[in-house]
């Protein structure tokens, strides 16, 4: 079923449908120009920009300090990653050695955050597939993160917890009982969601062979994280070029070959399990000390280029600073994740349904502000 | 490779590159744009290279003199850097660079928006409009003196 055939005797011509920009399977404002023959696609051309604010124009009149809180706006489901790179890149650039405490408990936050974006993305993926019980089961685990973060950070979604040397505040008293707690719990729950979704035959129908990418084309068009694993290509920043205290846990990097929509489901699935291993081996040796450094009011960071990358829930994140000496930067680009996998979109939708590309844009895992920036 | 056998790779392979200072974090080359796509190639092409992967795009204004275009590469094998700097000629009125969205499929939405918001111009590129903003809108956003004065707040 991977493409359907169309030679037929009846003659048919091509059309345009809008699909968006608001139509509840872009979980955002993404306008897709849908060209269709019938129900088969043979072009999707995206229409971008409907939410985009020009984030990087703003960080070129903001501080670094202030810069780091327009970030959670970009992917906010992956905001603590986000915030990660540019404090990173600040870190880097400036010479600042951040304490070992901040950097379990960053690993540990970034951990937490790509579990809860995985489980609201396996909670709209049934949804849009036609379960919408899925959606209870991830919100119900869900909810229990946010708790914690709420605790610790006192955000639940935008939660500018880094800053420039450190965290804005320590870790609340309670923070590594509940984690623990939930992971106990979500250990339970994980199976649970398998054999809600995973082994249904009707959702494997819907995605087997759906919105293939091979390796090659994978790596041409830039796409990144679990998308990409789902090819078998390795691209794991926290493996290659690790950051924080990810040299110093043991996990494995879930690599499948086969390269359709089931193949990306399955590496967010098990990358979940692979999230709490993390966890797990980190959250009762968090070492003892500050929780930040002292840096100047005003940082201004020396004359030259600066990269970060860091793996957030979608992909590959970067953050590239170029620096005139002065308190902004001369130019800053975030190179997000969504922009470069949705690139591939027209490429692996041709000649499937207009219910397959809703499968494949879900698999995919957009976040529209983090492609509109 | 590392970094300074990377360097003396590139320099034998090909003439008129200019690299950046040793304390750059990653290497640096700048290409004259008539060469861009020539190193492209050579960058992608040769086996000891092995440049695969286009991580980033990034368009510049360097204000007042020209614009350019920042590539990040990366090689999914070896897993070595190189960053590539090009610049268009004088930013008013030559404002155009060779595209490579034909070697680098990623670019091509990059350069889009890198049209968009900065006005560069790639020749050769297959669909050259505008990403983000709508067609009749005047001007490009992230060039240093673009001005609007309704949506812009500037301190």
């Amino acid at each position: 079923m991977t493409t359907t055939d169309t030679n037929t005797e009846l003659k048919t011509q091509e059309y345009l449908i809008n699909m968006g920009p608001q139509h509840p399977a872009a979980h955002g404002v993404l306008r897709l120009i849908l060209t269709v023959d019938g129900e088969i696609i043979h072009k999707v051309d995206p229409d971008l920009g409907y939410i985009h604010r020009s984030i990087e124009k703003m960080c070129e009149r903001d501080t670094y300090k202030q810069i780091v809180h327009l970030t959670d706006r970009l992917d906010y489901l992956s905001s603590h990653m986000n915030n990660e790179a540019v404090c990173l890149a600040v870190e880097n650039a400036m010479g600042i050695e951040v304490p070992e405490r901040v950097k379990y408990i960053r690993t540990i936050m970034d951990e937490l955050t790509r579990l809860a974006s995985h489980q609201l993305w396996w909670g709209v993926m049934g949804m849009d597939i036609g379960a919408l019980t899925t959606f209870m089961y991830a919100f119900r685990d869900r909810e229990m993160i946010n708790d914690i973060m709420e605790e610790t950070v006192g955000a639940r979604l935008t939660m500018n917890y880094n800053i420039p040397g450190g965290l804005m505040f320590d870790i609340h008293p309670n923070f590594q009982r509940r984690v623990k707690e939930f992971i106990k719990h979500f250990r339970k729950a994980l199976p649970e969601y398998n054999t809600l979704l995973s082994g249904n035959i009707i959702f494997k129908k819907r995605l087997q062979g759906i919105g293939y990418i091979s390796k090659e084309d994978a790596v041409a068009y830039g796409v990144s994280g679990p998308s990409a694993r789902g090819s078998g290509i390795s691209c794991d920043v926290r493996k290659i070029h690790p950051y924080s205290a990810y040299d110093k846990v043991e996990f494995n990097e879930v690599l499948i070959e086969g390269g359709d929509s089931y193949d990306r489901y399955m590496v967010r699935m098990k990358e979940m399990e692979e999230s709490m291993n993390i966890i797990e081996q980190l959250i009762d040796n968090i070492p003892e000390g500050d929780y930040q450094v002292k840096t100047p009011a005003l940082i201004k960071l020396p004359k030259g280029e600066y990269y970060q990358k860091v793996e957030s829930a979608r992909g590959e994140f970067g953050v590239f600073i170029i620096s005139d000496g002065k308190k902004s930067p001369y130019r800053l680009k975030f190179r997000s994740p969504g922009f470069s996998n949705l690139s591939i979109l027209d490429k692996i939708s041709r000649g499937h349904k207009i219910a397959d590309l809703v499968a494949i844009m879900s698999s995919l895992d957009f976040v529209i502000p983090d492609i509109d920036r | 490779m590392t970094r300074t056998e990377l360097q003396s790779f590139l320099s034998s392979k090909m003439e008129g590159l200019e690299f950046g200072e040793e304390t750059t974090q990653y290497l640096t080359v700048t290409a004259p744009k008539e060469k861009l796509r020539e190193l492209m190639f050579l960058l992608k092409d040769t086996e000891e290279l092995a440049f695969d992967y286009m991580f980033s795009l990034t368009a510049v204004d360097w204000f007042p003199k020209s614009l350019g275009v920042i590539y990040h590469l990366e090689s999914t094998k070896f897993r070595h850097i190189l960053v590539v700097h090009v610049n268009t000629g004088n930013r008013e009125d030559d404002v155009t660079i060779d595209t490579v969205s034909d070697i680098y499929p990623t670019a091509h939405f990059h350069e889009r928006e890198a049209y968009d918001l900065m006005g560069i111009i790639f020749d050769g590129h297959s669909d050259l409009r505008r990403l983000f903003l709508t067609d009749d809108w005047v001007g490009h956003p992230l060039r240093k003196d673009y001005v609007d004065e309704a949506n812009m707040i500037v301190k």
